[in-house]
């Protein structure tokens, strides 16, 4: 009989193993996932602060590794909020440790991207990364880190500790790693332009290891107002979370057991539920059976009387911000921006904002543009199986005067305390009736702003064209009928050219 | 449009066609002067309009009339390009230049008043002979097409250059082409007592060198196929300023019949002018009994001769006659067709010798 071994594996060991699910599948993919997830968390680490980010992003060649791949090395430089010194090689070298579990909006989800790519790294070179911070004070703290996969902890390898005289604050990580730049190059350069178009207030700069410069520049120093944290909302809950609050919970009865620990229940809400589900208000939480515990977790979802979610959790981006994103980054003729009230899908608040821009700088081809979001993060990959493509292609455009042979860019942002992606890699959004829902009124309503300004473009379009006969003719038919008649001078055709300008043509 | 009285004098003509084209020009000057859209009414050349009058025996307009105006804005670019060629056709009159019709769609890019292509300026010209009620010949613009005449006949050019010189139309063995000189050339005198209308040049050579002009008296005329307005207005003024009878020879087939009566009775595309016709000219052969009777060679009728028949028999222009008639029935019944030169098969004078002197005394 064979001996059945078991061990227990790590998580960093875990993602080492099943690197595909974040992101990590090929080299290509790889190099691209690092730049995107370290981005992100430093627009995350100066947005907490309030501050317009400003990141500074390098990839610069080390060396051949295969035919087909090469070792880079990337630094990502922030003005963010800097990492606490003793906090700085658990957030660089362990998987699953960070300030990411609370519930409000932010880009990553697990904490796992930035340390992913460190693996990655550290797997495909065998380099230690070097994390310079600062959060301001009198210290910049260097580490130079690897990371023990096997038992998920940093090895410092070096650590420096400098005076922060110029009170520089923020984070820089520096680690090689291997990719495939040439590959992943339309991708990462298209994931700038985006990222910059949804966050308009950042300044981002690029080298790449050609040593080519791109720069976005911020067109606004409006940010958005930072997230709220808040408490889980009751449709929202699991039996496992039900059971952590039990745990932890001080509070002795059930009231105030659902008082405290609940997004928008209150005193009313409370009483009303515990009659609904024929809860004694003074049961102990910590009395309650398991069973009772799942009957409870039933009850929560099926009363109707909670009220939804509020949005103080979410940051959108608003309209104005989004306005400037667009305009920067598309340079379109026209944009119709629109934010939906906030909505929930199993008791995540989530709230989606759409914008439509037409010509200027958008390319005719065939069929719309399209610009995906998820918490300000563009989605690039997977486009086909993301619901937002799919509310687009299911829309009737005629009705609004659009057709896909237009010059017209769609852009969807969604952004929720727990966006509905499929997979970990974060490519896609779930097909949520819910979200789908609000998708389709939130381009319903931008269409018919386009539709609007075609119908207008297209009115003054003819009107313009119409006084241009008028303005070309008239002339001619005065001056040759003068000549004809043997006049001198042609008849005055200012009173009829007055006569054709129609009323509300005077922009014409 | 009001038909107008032929006068013999080409000059008087002119002053005429000049006057009518300045009053175009005033009317819409005044109109515009006054602040008023310019607008300017012709009779519909639409097919409903257009009827056929047995009193001028001719395609005439109805009373339907249309009018452009200057203040829709589908009319406006027609319009300035009708008053751009009332102006064109007043230069070209006044200085008694010529031009043709492709000269005009060429001309008119100079005065940065395109035409889409040569049909809309031709168009146009015929608007312009609408509204004024000449043809574009009174206005010296005249198509590619070209015919010739060959006879007795003494003309003197009011062409700049040549005014008062006379030229005998026997001067030249090939003839003479009629061209805008000699459209608007006088007739001074004659020996002639017919014209005889030919349409083909190799029959028109054929009498020519076989003296038919002395023989039988008359002025020939080459129509070279369907004739051109020029020709049939040329036509028209032998018959009327010097009353010669008019014999037309054309294939004996359905178009060539048509060739005939289109001097005859002129046709649906100029209903809108008078003084092409020759409502008297005769269709003296190829005739479909003259096929049956002098056993001509033939060749068979094919399916669009035959469609062709069929229209014709229901053009009200061919109930005039009952000649029409009983020679479209003959030409259905036999289904064969003949052309002039068929006649050879006697030998070449033949036609001059013996067909042409019994045609000309059976249509007389």
């Amino acid at each position: 009989m064979a001996q059945v071994t078991f061990e227990e594996i790590s998580a960093s060991d875990f993602f080492y193993r099943n690197r595909d699910i974040a992101g990590f599948t090929n080299p290509t993919r790889a190099i691209f996932a690092a730049v995107r997830e370290l981005v992100e968390n430093s627009l995350d680490a100066a947005e907490s602060l309030k501050i317009p980010p400003e990141i500074y992003v390098r990839l610069s060649f080390e060396g051949e590794a295969s035919k087909e791949t090469q070792i880079y090395k990337l630094r990502v430089e922030d003005n963010g909020i800097g990492v606490p010194p003793r906090h700085i090689p658990s957030a660089f070298g362990q998987v699953l440790f960070g300030s990411k579990y609370k519930l409000k909006q932010q880009r990553g989800t697990f904490g796992l991207g930035g340390k992913m790519a460190i693996l990655y790294g550290q797997i495909t070179t065998h380099q230690p990364a070097t994390i310079i911070s600062s959060t301001g004070m009198s210290k910049i703290y260097m580490y130079k880190l690897l990371i023990d996969i096997q038992r998920n902890r940093p090895i410092i390898l070096d650590r420096k500790v400098f005076l922060n005289k110029e009170g520089w604050r923020g984070t820089i990580v520096e680690f090689s790693l291997e990719g495939d730049y040439l590959r992943a190059m339309p991708k990462i350069l298209e994931y700038f332009k985006q990222t910059a178009m949804v966050n308009p207030y950042a300044n981002l700069t690029f080298v790449d290891p050609k040593g080519r410069l791109y720069k976005f520049i911020r067109a606004t120093t409006v940010m958005p107002d930072p997230p709220k944290e808040t408490l889980p909302h009751p449709y929202g809950v699991d039996v496992e979370l039900l059971q952590r609050l039990i745990q932890i919970t001080p509070y002795k009865n059930m009231l105030e057991f659902l008082k405290n620990h609940f997004h928008r229940v209150g005193e009313i809400t409370a009483t009303k539920f515990l009659e609904f589900s024929g809860i004694s208000p003074s049961k102990n939480p910590k009395r309650l059976s398991h069973e009772e515990i799942v009957r409870l977790m039933h009850m929560l979802k099926k009363f109707k009387e909670f009220l939804p979610p509020d949005a103080s959790c979410l940051s959108p981006l608003g309209e104005e911000l989004l306005k400037t994103g667009v305009l920067k980054e598309l340079k379109p003729e026209f944009v119709a921006v629109h934010q939906r009230k906030p909505a929930t899908y199993a008791g995540h608040p989530f709230i989606v904002e759409v914008a439509i821009a037409y010509g200027g700088e958008i390319p005719q081809r065939g069929g719309f543009l399209i610009y995906r979001f998820a918490n300000r993060i563009p989605l690039l990959y997977d486009e086909a199986s993301d619901v937002s493509v799919k509310v687009i292609n299911a829309m009737n455009w005629r009705r609004y005067k659009v057709s896909p042979d237009m010059p017209i860019a769609i852009v969807v942002h969604i952004c929720s305390t727990k966006v509905p992606y499929k997979t970990v890699g974060k490519e896609f959004i779930a097909d949520r009736p819910e979200v789908r829902r609000e998708i389709a009124n939130g381009l319903r309503e931008v269409a018919r702003q386009i539709q609007r300004f075609l119908t207008r473009r297209e009115h003054v379009d003819r009107e313009r064209k119409r006084l241009g006969v008028f303005s070309k003719y008239l002339p001619k038919i005065a001056h040759f009928s003068a000549k004809l008649a043997g006049k001198e001078k042609p008849p005055d055709i200012e009173k009829l050219l007055r006569s054709v300008k129609r009323f509300g043509a005077e922009g014409v | 449009m009001e038909p107008k009285e032929y006068r013999s004098s080409i000059m008087e003509r002119r002053k005429e066609v000049l006057a009518s084209l300045g009053n175009l020009g005033a009317k819409i000057y005044e109109q515009i002067d006054r602040g008023f859209f310019p607008s300017i009414e012709m009779p519909s050349r639409s097919t409903e309009n257009i009827y056929y009058d047995p009193k001028f025996r001719q395609y005439i307009l109805g009373d339907k009339r249309v009018k452009r105006s200057a203040r829709n804005i589908r009319h406006l670019k027609p319009f300035a390009q009708l008053v751009w060629t009332a102006l064109f056709s007043y230069e070209l009159t006044s200085q008694r230049k010529t031009s043709t019709l492709r000269d005009v769609y060429y001309s008119a890019q100079a005065y940065e008043m395109t035409f889409k292509d040569q049909q809309e300026s031709n168009n146009i010209i015929t608007d312009l002979e609408t509204v004024l009620g000449f043809s574009r010949e009174d206005f010296n613009i005249f198509p590619e097409e070209r015919s010739a005449v060959f006879g007795d006949l003494t003309i003197s050019y009011t062409v700049p250059g040549y005014e008062g010189k006379t030229l005998n139309l026997t001067s030249h063995p090939d003839g003479v082409m009629i061209g805008p000189a000699l459209t608007s050339a006088d007739f001074v005198e004659t020996s002639a007592d017919k014209v005889i209308a030919i349409e083909k040049g190799g029959l028109f050579t054929r009498f020519i060198e076989e003296n038919v002009h002395k023989k039988f008296n008359a002025i020939l005329v080459l129509t070279a196929g369907q004739a051109p307005r020029a020709t049939r207005h040329f036509i028209g003024r032998l018959n009327r300023e010097l009353r010669l009878p008019v014999y037309v020879f054309t294939d004996g087939d359905p178009w060539g019949m048509h060739i005939a009566m289109v001097i005859i009775s002129g046709s649906a595309n100029a209903a809108h002018l008078r003084d092409l016709t020759t409502p008297d000219a005769k269709w003296s052969g190829v005739w479909a009994t003259d096929i049956v009777n002098y056993k001509l060679p033939t060749d068979p009728l094919d399916e669009i001769d035959m469609k062709r028949l069929y229209e014709l028999q229901k053009d009200p222009r061919y109930k005039e006659d009952p000649l029409w008639q009983r020679e479209i029935k003959t030409f259905m019944k036999i289904k064969r067709k003949a052309e002039q030169e068929a006649f050879s098969r006697y030998g070449l004078t033949y036609i001059v010798d013996e067909y042409l002197p019994a045609k000309l005394e059976e249509t007389k």
